[in-house]
């Protein structure tokens, strides 16, 4: 039971913050607010039993790619002279329809029996028993150096690029 | 051994989906439109997570390719982003019109 109650207190935490994120107006608040977001969502991934990606989420996320968000932003100077970027009513009723019609077609299409390949009754027990097997780190690093090995490369080369572009995008001259 | 169903985790996923295409529709500013797409990114992360027992332990090595896929589109979205803040001074997406007529 207590698990369920902190998987609610963290799920209130993380849609609350978000929400707060889309309607503030400066967007250092709409870091920060994304930031607790993230911490939220890391600490239901610990309750669902994914410590690894916990950490790589407070790590990666709210560490590295938020801090990047930051950065641009107080670069930008931004987080004094904002200006007020929220939309008229109309598009809010449209945002809040868009939202609310996604969310519930996102609910229905879970809610639905889909089939699962372990079975609807494997659950945790299964993640428990890989992890007691394989470690926590083991169970994400097995596929990722095996079966996954070509995505991998292809991410690493991905990367490359990305770092490449950005500096030759944020140059003033090349 | 008390567990968390996985409708409860997949409705969060859906919500917090939900709420970053919410934001996506309502914000200006193209940096906060980036954080919207993060918050999707990190909804479609979760929903990974909470069906990966069910589903196929692979699923974390998916979020791992989400996240690194994310971190590229970050920096190079923010560059794109400093680039047209250099050229017209706001990054209010409004004011990008170049190729609309």
């Amino acid at each position: 039971m207590a698990i369920q109650i902190l998987f609610f207190f963290f799920a209130a935490c993380a849609a609350g913050s978000a929400l707060a994120m889309i309607t503030r107006r400066n967007p250092v608040a709409c870091a920060m607010w994304l930031i607790g977001t993230f911490f939220s969502v890391a600490a239901i991934y610990t309750l669902l039993g994914a410590f690894f990606i916990g950490i790589i989420q407070i790590l990666v996320y709210a560490g590295a790619i938020m801090i990047l968000f930051l950065f641009v932003i107080m670069l930008l100077n931004l987080g004094n002279d904002y200006e007020d970027d929220i939309r008229g009513t109309g598009w809010k009723i449209m945002a809040g329809g868009a939202g609310l019609l996604i969310t519930a077609f996102l609910g229905r299409v879970f809610a639905g029996e889909t089939p699962m390949p372990l079975g609807r009754e494997a659950g945790p027990a299964a993640l428990a028993g890989a992890q007691a097997r394989d470690g926590v780190v083991g169970l994400i690093a097995m596929p990722l150096y095996t079966d996954y090995m070509v995505p991998l490369q292809f991410t690493a080369i991905l990367l490359l690029v990305a770092v490449v572009g950005a500096v030759v995008l944020a140059k003033r001259k090349v | 051994m008390d567990q968390i169903p996985l409708s409860y985790s997949l409705g969060l996923s859906a919500l917090l989906f939900g709420i970053g295409v919410a934001g996506v529709i309502v914000r200006r500013n193209a940096i906060v439109l980036f954080m919207c797409v993060e918050l999707m990114l990190n909804a479609v992360n979760l929903a990974f997570v909470a069906l990966s027992p069910y589903a196929g332990l692979e699923g974390q090595v998916f979020v791992f390719f989400v996240i690194a896929v994310a971190a590229a589109e970050a920096s190079i979205g923010l560059a794109i982003v400093i680039a047209v803040f250099r050229s017209r001074g706001s990054i209010n997406i409004d004011d990008m019109r170049t190729m609309k007529h």
